[in-house]
């Protein structure tokens, strides 16, 4: 391990919380942004461990299911020489009928000084907010937001075009459902993007044209104008009733496959927040293509966890 | 005998289109006479000074929920009782969301009993529409109006029963009763958890879309120009619900409508706290609702104000927005919110705010209350309008301590509520 690293901590990051990318500043954005740059250095590509926040925990509270999400905080956390805790719903208090927020709190009095929370209903990392004394982190609030998620998005973006301001992308898919998007959405309006949001009007409500964001019910419309392309996954599992004929009439209308690369912009970045599902959004010769940035979006996962944890930590020695 | 008198205050009551200075005399729990001569007052007349403040019809509320039998955690009749003196109210009538539901004669009885011991409030009876509240078949409707039912309802919920609505609206014609239906289909409603519209689509919450309400209003209206019935809906949240009444109205349909004093103010932003606080049914909506439903409680459209009273237990609402349930405390605030958000920005004169929260709610639940007319109940609220306080919902005498007014500062203080000539609330 080494402790010979430096990072400066930044004088006008006063965020305790991390909640949502609606409510941050382009600057705090562009903080997180470059510090996880910079930790991602720093660690070799994540791959070597620091010890800037050595004696600290981490507690890993998934009200909901998570592979990569869950383990990329965890792997932050411990890049960085803090503990973690990891917690799971099932078997929990919580089924046994406990409150999650009564959870939570059991959990931080057990002396924790992040709580990574994951839950089906918005608002609930707020609620623990006001509940807590330590630092929370959403890592997916239901369908709101998902701001980790946005981040390591963005962040994908800004080492392929140096800067985001000016680009456009498109987030394709199930808006409605989407924690990503909401994310997305807020994060790249901030930085300067243009942001267009396709899907079928089931998924794409109008509303957000009334809010400044440019909505198309055409991919192949846009293609030409986009510069990167976000596939978010269709969420059966949130949907009541099915907002579209077939799997197979979405994906004749939606999905990315090689034909439309071919038409697209060069250079354009294919990504996916994942899991994907092959043949719905994205068809497996994208996916795994030269366009496709979907693995690296993984690896800067956990350099956007670690700047998280550590500027909420506030450690400003190392 | 007893008797009371009330001087130096100014009589607001809008049944008989008074307002000004007046003594009000009650003998014996009757209203004897306005502005006696001293010499009709009894020397021992118990005397109440109300200078600088209103004296007026105690209120009436057409839609609380008492939750008593078999939902005391939330509140008990009890408990429903002093939270109403407390908000001015004289006559409360309890809707069947009680567990077992109000759907026999044996089940009024048991509310009217609890009631009577309660001695507070004056309870009346909304038994259930339906038998055991599954829209299904008609309730026992006769049997329940001789029990002593004033309406009929199976509220909270609303009634998807299309057929059956309109058979009862005809059937409940020789019974000279009303039906109460909340509004709204709930296939359209779903599982929403607020107002469906540009907050609900940032916040990613579930939306309440307000044509699951206007719908239904179409529905109930014209279900009620078919069949000539006495139909209430409300409360009612949309532009689109008060589009429709206002048509139908001009028309000469007997339809009556309230909305609840919190959609009359605050909007869906409020969800933007994710606080439990303001899940509310109807939902708050956004500002263009709430300004034309305030434009149509001024105008007449909407005729009650109703407290919109929906107790649940501090633990069910210290819940995440998709589990805490709908619901408020709201008989201590009507009033005062009433006061401060209508009356005094001028929507509303007091003898109009009267009348949405006292002479119109007693004209369509078809009680004897609302007015103080020589030979009526002498059910009176007397209150301060100059008074500002601010709402602290963990004093309140409800069970129930979660309002979205919490913390809000209102004018308009409640300082007696008199029932039958019987001071049952008096503020220290």
């Amino acid at each position: 391990m080494s402790t010979a690293e430096t990072i400066e901590y930044p004088a006008n990051w006063t965020r305790r919380h991390l909640l949502d990318l609606e409510s941050l500043s382009a600057e705090e954005i562009v903080i997180l942004l470059d510090t996880a740059d910079k930790l991602k250095r720093m660690t070799d590509g994540c791959r070597r461990k620091l010890s800037l926040l050595t004696g600290l925990t981490c507690a890993n509270l998934f009200f909901e299911n998570s592979t990569r999400t869950r383990n990329s905080f965890s792997l932050a956390a411990k890049r960085l020489g803090a503990d973690t805790v990891e917690f799971s719903s099932a078997g929990s208090s919580v089924a046994k009928g406990e409150s999650f927020v009564d959870t939570a709190k059991t959990i931080e009095s057990m002396g924790v000084d992040w709580v990574v929370t994951r839950h089906s209903t918005p608002g609930t990392p707020h609620l623990l907010s006001r509940e807590l004394d330590c630092s929370v982190l959403n890592a997916g609030d239901g369908p709101h937001e998902h701001p980790t998620q946005g981040l390591l998005d963005m962040l994908t973006i800004r080492q392929h075009r140096e800067k985001i301001d000016g680009l456009t992308v498109a987030l394709v898919g199930d808006i409605a459902h989407s924690r990503t998007a909401r994310s997305n959405i807020w994060g790249l309006k901030k930085l300067g993007a243009h942001v267009i949001i396709c899907g079928p009007p089931t998924l794409v409500s109008q509303r957000w044209s009334e809010l400044g964001f440019e909505v198309s019910y055409s991919l192949d419309d846009i293609l030409p104008r986009c510069d990167v392309l976000n596939l978010l996954r269709i969420q059966f599992e949130r949907q009541s009733a099915r907002p579209f004929p077939s799997v197979q009439e979405y994906a004749a209308l939606y999905a990315m496959t090689g034909d439309r690369v071919r038409r697209s912009k060069d250079g354009i970045l294919i990504m996916a927040p994942g899991p994907i599902n092959r043949g719905v959004e994205i068809t497996p010769e994208v996916a795994d293509g030269p366009h496709s940035v979907i693995l690296e979006q993984v690896n800067n996962g956990i350099a956007v966890r670690m700047a998280a944890l550590w500027l909420l930590a506030g450690k400003q020695e190392v | 005998m007893t008797a009371l008198l009330i001087e130096n205050g100014r009589l607001v009551d809008p049944s008989v289109g008074w307002d000004g200075p007046a003594r009000l005399l009650v003998v014996d729990g009757t209203i004897a006479a306005i502005d006696p001569s001293d010499g009709d007052v009894p020397d021992d007349a118990d005397r109440i000074n109300a200078s600088g403040q209103i004296v007026a019809p105690g209120l009436v509320d057409i839609a609380a929920e008492l939750r008593d039998p078999g939902r005391e955690e939330d509140e008990s009749i009890q408990t429903g009782s002093d939270a109403a003196l407390a908000g001015g109210y004289t006559s409360v009538l309890c809707s069947a969301s009680t567990s077992p539901v109000i759907d026999t004669p044996a089940a009024v009885e048991l509310v009217r009993q609890k009631s009577a011991q309660a001695s507070g409030v004056r309870v009346h009876v909304i038994a259930c529409l339906s038998k055991g509240r599954e829209a299904d078949q008609m309730a026992e409707l006769g049997l329940l109006s001789d029990a002593g039912a004033v309406a009929f309802s199976d509220a909270p919920y609303p009634m998807p029963n299309d057929a059956l609505l309109k058979r009862a609206l005809e059937y409940c014609r020789m019974l000279n009763k009303p039906i109460f239906d909340r509004p709204e289909v709930p296939v359209l409603a779903s599982s929403g958890v607020m107002h469906d519209g540009q907050v609900s689509l940032v916040l990613g919450l579930r939306g309440l879309p307000t044509e699951a309400e206007d719908l239904a209003v179409a529905r109930d209206v014209r279900l009620a120009e078919a069949t000539g019935g006495w139909l209430h809906v409300g409360p009612v949240s949309t532009m689109g619900s008060i589009d429709l009444l206002r048509r139908v109205k001009s028309r000469g349909v007997q339809v009556t409508a309230s909305s609840c004093p919190h959609n009359l103010f605050l909007t869906d932003s409020e969800l933007r706290s994710y606080d439990s606080r303001f899940k509310v049914h109807p939902p708050l909506r956004s500002p263009r609702h709430v300004e034309a439903l305030r434009l149509a409680i001024a105008d007449g459209t909407i005729d009650a104000i109703v407290s919109g009273h929906m107790p649940r237990a501090t633990e069910k609402k210290s819940n995440d927005l998709d589990r805490a349930p709908f619901g408020a405390a709201a008989l201590e605030t009507s009033l005062s919110s009433v006061a401060t958000f209508m009356v005094r920005p001028g929507h509303l004169t007091w003898a109009d705010a009267i009348d949405r929260l006292s002479t119109a709610p007693a004209r369509i639940a078809g009680i004897d209350a609302g007015g103080l007319s020589v030979g009526q109940a002498g059910d009176i609220v007397i209150f301060d309008p100059g008074a500002q306080w601010t709402v602290d919902g963990s004093k309140f005498r409800s069970r129930c301590k979660s309002s979205p007014l919490d913390g809000k500062q209102l004018e308009a203080m409640v300082t007696h509520t008199i029932v039958g000539g019987q001071v049952k609330f008096a503020r220290n």
